[in-house]
């Protein structure tokens, strides 16, 4: 059989306008069906062939999963509000800056406009060997491409690998980690709510999955609780080009300070580990400490523990090591005469 | 400024014959005195930059083009937005091996799908007997990609079913995508035939494919990141190199990696056909009008009066559509086995394969240095990767405008051409250029910083000056340039850039560090000996029959004001006809090597001057009196000192009734036979005329520029921006500001392309591409170069050009590549990148280590 790329074959297209509507389309049609938001990771693999569902199930007209409000003392975010909606929300931008900073560096203006929060964080890896259609691992074969002693992996896993070496590529996710989010998920056993840090799946547990969504399951909603509500918020994105680029790695961190040091934080780190990770040693070493230079090199050292690099990709170590120090101490202003 | 007749050359009175020739407008502004100034430069006085459009109506003037308000309307169409009734789509089969060859094919399923109308294989082309020449389709495919087969159908959606119900069987065969590795002993093939292109001198000259290996001895420092020197096919030198190492102050070794990039046009090379009563209409974007038309007859091997092109706009070039590309003629075979209009749309993917790439080199370079940082002798050494098909020149340039640019006393050049089973190459802006420039200039960096000499100071006692001598001798003499003021373009530009004061600035704050780099750079500028075509019609305008692509450059507008400026017509009494080879187009030179606007000004002058002469015999046959006591002006032919005269109007009406060489049933000898058919064509529609440019030209025509670039780098992170950057043009005389504008950015941009990310990357393992698309492959975006980019030009007269224009795309390439390497090494130190491009992660593992980290010689990581 030949191969064909980038014309997207037929398929049928059902557009919900409820969220029960769409859940029930969803368990309908389980494993049939592709459930789409802005459709910027789906379109890739539709168009090339490589997902072939019966089924797409258009989120986009769904009016209740868009938006921000207030709930509890945090804000809920409808899986459906666009990136641009939330950088530029007064609300997020006020209280949750770490946020807004994160949304606001995923991709182009344009990939902004159209793709979502639930779409951002739920999208699929972008190893190069997988998204091109190659049997690996993720894939269902049994093989990684990537990782071979000449397989191209300049983008790859530095932690976290389990035969599947590519890197989680979300930017939201990691603020969404360090703000102690929870993702509201519908699915046909009821809602079930889950911790941002929980909702995805690393290899070592299914390698060909992402996060916890199975057939049948749709993520309605992200909660942000007030607890972080206008912490102490550092976000960097390394990226090559300065727009339309996955982070090579992006950091989170939210922390809240007593006389200088740190009380509480929360950080997260993504593209260097199939899922986003959670730095809790890293975490647990800094608290009570000064959020100073000293700190962020002591946690820098630390976050890299266990590190292993690949033939192309062993600028992410002291990369991680880096961004880590700078989400806990800063970084000095360059300041030219 | 000089005396400009103290000391007239024998060029410079030719030139200055040519100039005055060119009315009283153009003479009086262009009188020869530049053009004797570059020729004798005068002992204490510097040629200074001239205002655009000095002493011009028309040329050196910003307007408005008349393809602009389609273009930012959206009303201009290109291929892919044509309809034809019954128009049929098709899809390529692209090879999934690197190599292979076909065994078998089952068609059956594929043919019995409702909608499917045909497939055309390799067999279905006519013969090429050259089995190593790329073919449109091919039962041997050289690469990933390589399209083996098409499918033509009712739409898109079912084609494409088609093709994954189509079975072939391929043989896989032995490929390599790493030229050097096929050089190894014992390294693999691409090709049965071998590796290396090698050119035959007499008595059969041509090039063929040799297998060729290196020893063991010669890779031995590979794993040092020094480049293995074995044989080399291709070889010339000048001078005394070992005795000019022996006589440097410094001599410095260093190899280097450049990319592999593709041109990445945003018009992908999609076509649409259809045939009428045995002719081929076909719908492509290409970089010239004229010359596409025998191009797409000798695919086909037809008749190239058969063919009608049209072609008004095209997206982008970048030399990877001078002709177009062979794949467009699937489109007309389709159309011709189904009887209907073929759409063959190529996608971004399919446009990664089928979209051409700039060869990556692998080169290493020996340089001597004076104390003063003048180069003793230089010795250079270059692998080219030549991909899936044909020989690319791109090494033997590369020497070519290393020895030019820098002028060595002594050089000696050797390259390898190497065939690899990778996308078809082809020139890309600047072809050899770049790479040559892009691996000379870190080393002068590093020698400058070791010798204690500024940067530009260590470029200008390099640079070439007036008519410059480069490259090897042939039958004993050595080609030169007509004219260089890269001099003066590094001493303007370096004022304009503030180069002194940006380079005494502190290096580091915080955690950023800042860094300038300055390029020479430049490339072949021009060609000669087209034909002009221009109409003045009964109502009195003059329309110019215009063979150039519309590819972006404004060429196609740009090069008849020169005409109109010597007719002395207002632009807006003048029409331009271009884009469709049915519209009576003259011979024109194909729009690649920056040759259009020299090439075409010199035909659009001479044809001007042609009118001209025709104007003042109508006159003289219409009212009496003898031509030349007849002049032109204001759009009137009229006696010289007052008299009679006639509007255009009414001498185009004239010279319809005088017929013969006047109205085009006659047109000049010395044209070319395709301007003759032209002019026949317009026979009756008013004053017809057409000329040859048969003007002299010492030298090989070169644009230079000076590049000029600041980098901030975060050294924790490895990421780095360009902050500040400058082209200064010693391009000819400015014939349109804007366009000059966006040709020295937009190229420089390309060339800062190189420099900052753009690349390929093959697994060697499977010879697959696996960055093919554009978030993968990363072309530069615009928020990838400073906001404020800037620019600047002498414009200062080619001496050997009537008009003085020279041509301005490919020149600034290699700067933007070169010069923010240099900023980056100013910034870091040398010990950062042995390649490019150069990311953050050569620069955070480098700083790290001390040392380049990266791979230094492997190709496409």
């Amino acid at each position: 059989m030949a191969v064909v790329r980038d014309v997207m074959p037929a398929f049928d297209l059902l557009q919900p306008t409820t969220a029960a509507e769409a859940q029930r389309l969803l368990q309908q049609h389980g494993a049939e069906a592709w459930a789409m938001a802005g459709g910027m990771d789906s379109f890739d693999w539709l168009k090339d062939r490589i997902k072939r569902p019966r089924v797409v199930v258009d989120l986009s007209g769904i009016a209740e999963l868009k938006g921000i409000r207030a709930s509890g003392g945090g804000v809920e975010i409808g899986a459906l509000t666009t990136l641009t909606g939330i950088a530029n929300h007064p609300a997020i931008q006020k209280d949750y800056g770490l946020l807004a900073q994160a949304a606001s560096l995923v991709a182009s203006p344009q990939i902004r406009n159209q793709g979502t929060i639930g779409g951002n964080v739920s999208q699929d890896v972008r190893c190069w060997y997988y998204r091109d259609g190659w049997p690996c691992y993720r894939a269902g074969g049994n093989l990684c491409y990537a990782d071979t002693p000449v397989g191209r992996n300049r983008e790859h896993a530095i932690l976290g690998a389990n035969r599947c070496v590519a890197v989680h590529p979300s930017d939201t996710a990691p603020a969404l980690i360090a703000l102690e989010a929870q993702f509201v998920l519908q699915t046909p056993q009821g809602e079930r709510v889950v911790e941002a840090e929980d909702y995805f799946v690393g290899p070592g547990q299914d390698i060909t999955r992402i996060n916890l969504l199975q057939p049948g399951d749709l993520l309605t909603a992200i909660r942000l609780p007030g607890t972080w509500a206008g912490a102490r918020f550092y976000f960097e994105k390394v990226r090559d080009r300065n727009v339309w680029d996955f982070p090579l790695m992006n950091v989170a961190s939210a922390m809240t300070l007593a006389g200088g040091q740190i009380e509480r934080i929360r950080l997260a780190v993504n593209a260097v580990a199939p899922q986003p990770l959670r730095l809790r040693a890293v975490e647990a070493a800094v608290r009570g400490l000064p959020a100073n230079a000293a700190t962020g090199e002591m946690a820098g050292q630390l976050a890299v523990r266990g590190a292993v690099a690949l033939q192309f990709n062993a600028y992410k170590i002291p990369l991680m090591s880096n961004l880590v120090k700078r989400a806990i101490g800063g970084v000095p202003e360059a300041t030219w005469a | 400024m000089a005396e400009p007749d103290a000391k007239p050359t024998k060029e410079a009175e030719a030139a200055q014959r040519r100039l005055g020739a060119a009315g009283p407008q153009a003479s009086a502004s262009t009188s020869g005195t530049r053009a004797a100034g570059a020729l004798e430069p005068a002992p204490t006085e510097e040629p200074q930059p001239r205002p655009f459009g000095e002493g011009y109506k028309l040329i050196g003037k910003d307007y408005t083009t008349p393809d602009l308000l389609a273009k930012v309307t959206g009303k201009s169409k290109y291929a892919e937005d044509f309809r034809a009734e019954g128009m049929l789509f098709c899809k390529l089969v692209p090879s999934p091996m690197p190599h292979g060859r076909i065994r078998s094919v089952n068609l059956s399923q594929a043919l019995a799908l409702p909608g499917v109308r045909a497939i055309l294989t390799a067999d279905d082309l006519p013969p090429q007997p050259n089995p190593l020449a790329e073919r449109a389709l091919t039962n041997e495919p050289m690469f990933q990609g390589d399209p083996i087969m098409a499918v033509a159908a009712v739409d898109e959606a079912t084609a494409a079913e088609a093709i994954e119900l189509i079975e072939v069987d391929l043989e896989p065969r032995p490929f390599v995508i790493d030229p050097l590795e096929s050089l190894r002993p014992g390294g693999p093939n691409p090709h049965a035939q071998g590796n290396v292109w090698v050119r035959s001198g007499p008595p059969h000259p041509g090039i063929h494919l040799t297998p060729l290996k290196w020893t063991a001895e010669d890779f031995a420092d590979y794993d040092q990141g020094r480049l293995p020197m074995g044989h080399a096919p291709d070889e010339w030198s000048y001078g005394d190199v070992e005795a000019g190492f022996k006589s440097a102050k410094l001599v410095l070794d260093e190899s280097f990696v450049t990319p592999d990039v593709s041109h990445q046009c945003l018009e992908p090379r999609t076509a649409m056909a259809y045939w009428q009563n045995g002719k081929l209409f076909m719908h492509v974007g290409t970089q010239s009008t004229y010359q596409t038309v025998p191009a797409i007859a000798r695919w086909l091997q037809m008749d190239p009066d058969k063919v009608v092109l049209i072609s008004e706009y095209t997206g982008g070039g970048f030399g990877s559509k001078v002709t177009g590309t062979q794949v467009m003629i699937v489109a007309a075979l389709l159309a011709k086995k189904c009887q209907a209009p073929v759409m063959m749309r190529i996608s971004r993917e399919e446009e990664q394969y089928l979209g051409r790439a700039r060869p990556g080199f692998q080169g290493r370079m020996k340089i001597g240095f004076a104390a003063d940082g003048r180069i003793t002798a230089l010795d250079m050494f270059v692998v080219c990767n030549s991909g899936g098909y044909g020989s690319q020149f791109d090494s033997i340039s590369s020497g070519n405008t290393v020895s030019l640019l820098y002028q060595p006393p002594a050089m000696r050049w050797r390259g390898v051409t190497v065939m690899t089973n990778t996308p078809t190459r082809s020139a890309q802006s600047s072809p050899g250029g770049l790479q040559g420039i892009t691996i000379i200039e870190p080393i002068l960096a590093r020698a400058a910083r070791q010798l204690g000499v500024d940067q530009v100071a260590l470029r200008r006692v390099n640079a070439p000056e007036g008519k410059s001598d480069f490259g090897p001798a042939n039958h004993g003499v050595r080609p030169h340039s007509t004219s260089s003021f890269l001099k003066q373009a590094l001493d303007h530009g370096a004022e304009q850039f503030q180069w002194a004061q940006r380079a005494a600035r502190p290096k580091r704050s915080g955690t950023k560090a800042r860094g300038v780099g300055v390029s020479l750079s430049g490339f072949g500028a021009g060609s000669i000996g087209y034909d002009g075509l221009l109409v003045v019609t009964p109502a009195g305008r003059v329309r110019f029959h215009c063979g150039i692509g519309n590819l972006g450059t404004e060429s196609i507008s740009d090069v008849h004001r020169a005409a109109a400026e010597v007719l002395d017509v207002p632009w807006e009494s003048c029409d331009v006809v271009w884009g469709d080879s049915s519209r009576h187009l003259p011979y024109t030179c194909p729009s690649d090597g920056s040759q259009t606007t020299h090439a075409m000004t010199r035909a659009a002058h001479a044809v001007a001057m042609a009118c001209r002469q025709r104007l003042q015999e109508v006159a003289a046959k219409a009212l009496g009196g003898r031509p030349e006591d007849y002049e032109v002006a204001n759009q009137r032919v009229f006696r010289k000192g007052g008299g009679g005269g006639l509007s255009f109007a009414q001498a185009a009406q004239h010279a319809i009734r005088l017929g013969g060489i006047y109205d085009g049933h006659a047109a000049a000898a010395e044209v070319h036979p395709a301007t003759q058919a032209a002019a026949g064509g317009l026979a009756g529609q008013g004053l017809v005329v057409a000329a040859r440019d048969l003007y002299g030209r010492d030298g090989s025509t070169y644009s230079f520029v000076a590049s000029f670039a600041e980098v901030e780098v975060d050294v924790e992170t490895g990421k780095y921006d360009v902050i500040d950057f400058l082209a200064y043009g010693d391009v000819g005389t400015v014939m349109h500001p804007r366009a000059l504008g966006g040709q020295l950015l937009g190229r420089s941009t390309l060339g800062i392309a190189h420099a900052i990310g753009q690349k390929w990357v093959f697994d060697p393992q499977y010879g697959a591409m696996v960055a093919k698309r554009f978030y993968q492959n990363k072309p530069p975006t615009i928020l990838d170069v400073p906001v404020a980019m800037q620019w600047n030009a002498l414009n200062l007269p080619d001496p050997e050009t009537p008009v003085g224009a020279r041509g301005v795309g490919e020149p600034p390439v290699g700067g933007g590549c070169a010069a923010v390497l240099n900023a980056l090494s100013d910034a870091l130190g040398d010990e950062i990148y042995q390649r490019a491009p150069v990311n953050a992660d050569t620069i955070l593992t480098s700083l790290i280590a001390g040392r380049p980290m990266q791979h230094p010689l492997m190709a496409n990581i």
